[in-house]
């Protein structure tokens, strides 16, 4: 019989990755608070972004387990991403162009 | 008409495997697949506000830095590392589930409720704080450090009480859930072959948890923009 029984593919995270991204993720918090009490110029948004960025991927390929995930979740997470993109990219193109009430208010 | 033979159907019948599906295999997937399409709509839910958000504060730099200095961060801050820890014992619930321990399941299940809670207590803690300081916008609004700014930190305090409201209501319903899985796991449901709602509802956990890793740095941690002197 072709008969193709299965039960869910566990792929078990060994315990030392969870802990070694734990302390990424706390490591990049004390930096991300860190980085803020200095004063970088226009460098202090894009670094926090960073991190945070950084910080948000970790959790979503170890705690979430995406790095193990079938392709089509990849499809449906990155597809999100597009969107959130479209989303500020058209919001900017927006509004980073409207000279008058905008930008000139400086 | 159905293509199961009784024979198959005898060998598939695991008390939680749904009629609809195959095996507990496809089972696992469909629901995790389903659930990042709901994170998807979170994703873009939250990403609207924060549209907004970034918007304002190009427009208006300066009373964005008085506002998230009116902020404290070392409760912020504490709350972050609260939470990566609540996603710690999330996770390492999910590999007990994985490897078929009941016990370990129910008790990092158990810490992420506690550790959850705890984050939920210190964010009251600040909504006070704040309430007493004159921050809540409308009516009660009595703050007044830099009067030139005050309109404008009110509008990011808009901001901060949406943004970390919203972002808490999806916390007490996180704890809600982990009530109800708790429950489930200590019943002893939960193992290698089917752990899918534990998984689910680790998805959900540690996205609450992406979201507040933008917000901290987003309305606690803006360095001050010192236009004027």
């Amino acid at each position: 019989m072709a008969e193709h029984q299965h039960t869910p593919e566990v792929h078990v995270t060994p315990l030392l990755t969870y802990l070694l991204v734990f302390a990424a993720l706390a490591a990049g918090t004390l930096l991300t608070w860190w980085v803020s009490t200095i004063d970088l110029g226009w460098m202090n948004t894009p670094i926090a972004l960073l991190i945070a960025t950084i910080k948000a991927t970790l959790v979503i390929l170890f705690f979430m387990h995406v790095i193990h995930s079938t392709r089509l979740t990849w499809v449906v997470i990155i597809g999100a991403f597009l969107w959130l993109g479209v989303l500020f990219v058209l919001m900017f193109a927006d509004y980073l162009t409207r000279a008058s009430d905008f930008w000139s208010i400086y | 008409m159905s293509a199961t033979t009784p024979e198959e159907h005898a060998h598939a019948a695991h008390p939680f495997l749904q009629h609809h599906f195959e095996d507990l295999g496809q089972q696992h997937e469909a629901s995790t697949l389903g659930m990042w399409f709901f994170l998807t709509t979170e994703i873009l839910f939250f990403g609207g506000v924060l549209c907004a958000y970034w918007v304002y504060r190009i427009i208006y730099p300066e009373a964005w830095a008085v506002g998230a200095a009116q902020q404290n961060t070392m409760a912020g801050g504490i709350n972050t590392l609260v939470l990566i820890v609540s996603s710690l014992t999330m996770a390492l619930a999910v590999r007990n589930a994985q490897l078929g321990r009941r016990g370990g399941q129910v008790a990092m299940l158990l810490a992420t409720l506690v550790f959850g809670s705890t984050f939920i207590c210190i964010k009251m803690w600040e909504y006070h704080e704040h309430y007493k300081e004159g921050l809540l916008v409308g009516s009660s609004w009595h703050w007044n450090e830099v009067p030139a700014l005050a309109p404008k930190v009110q509008l990011f305090m808009t901001f901060y009480w949406g943004m970390t409201g919203l972002h808490a209501l999806h916390m007490v319903i996180g704890a809600g859930l982990l009530i109800w899985i708790i429950f489930r796991a200590w019943r002893g449901q939960f193992g290698p072959e089917y752990y899918g709602p534990v998984e689910v509802m680790g998805l959900y956990w540690h996205f609450v948890d992406i979201v507040w890793i933008f917000l901290f740095p987003f309305l606690y941690l803006i360095h001050g923009v010192h236009h004027h002197g």
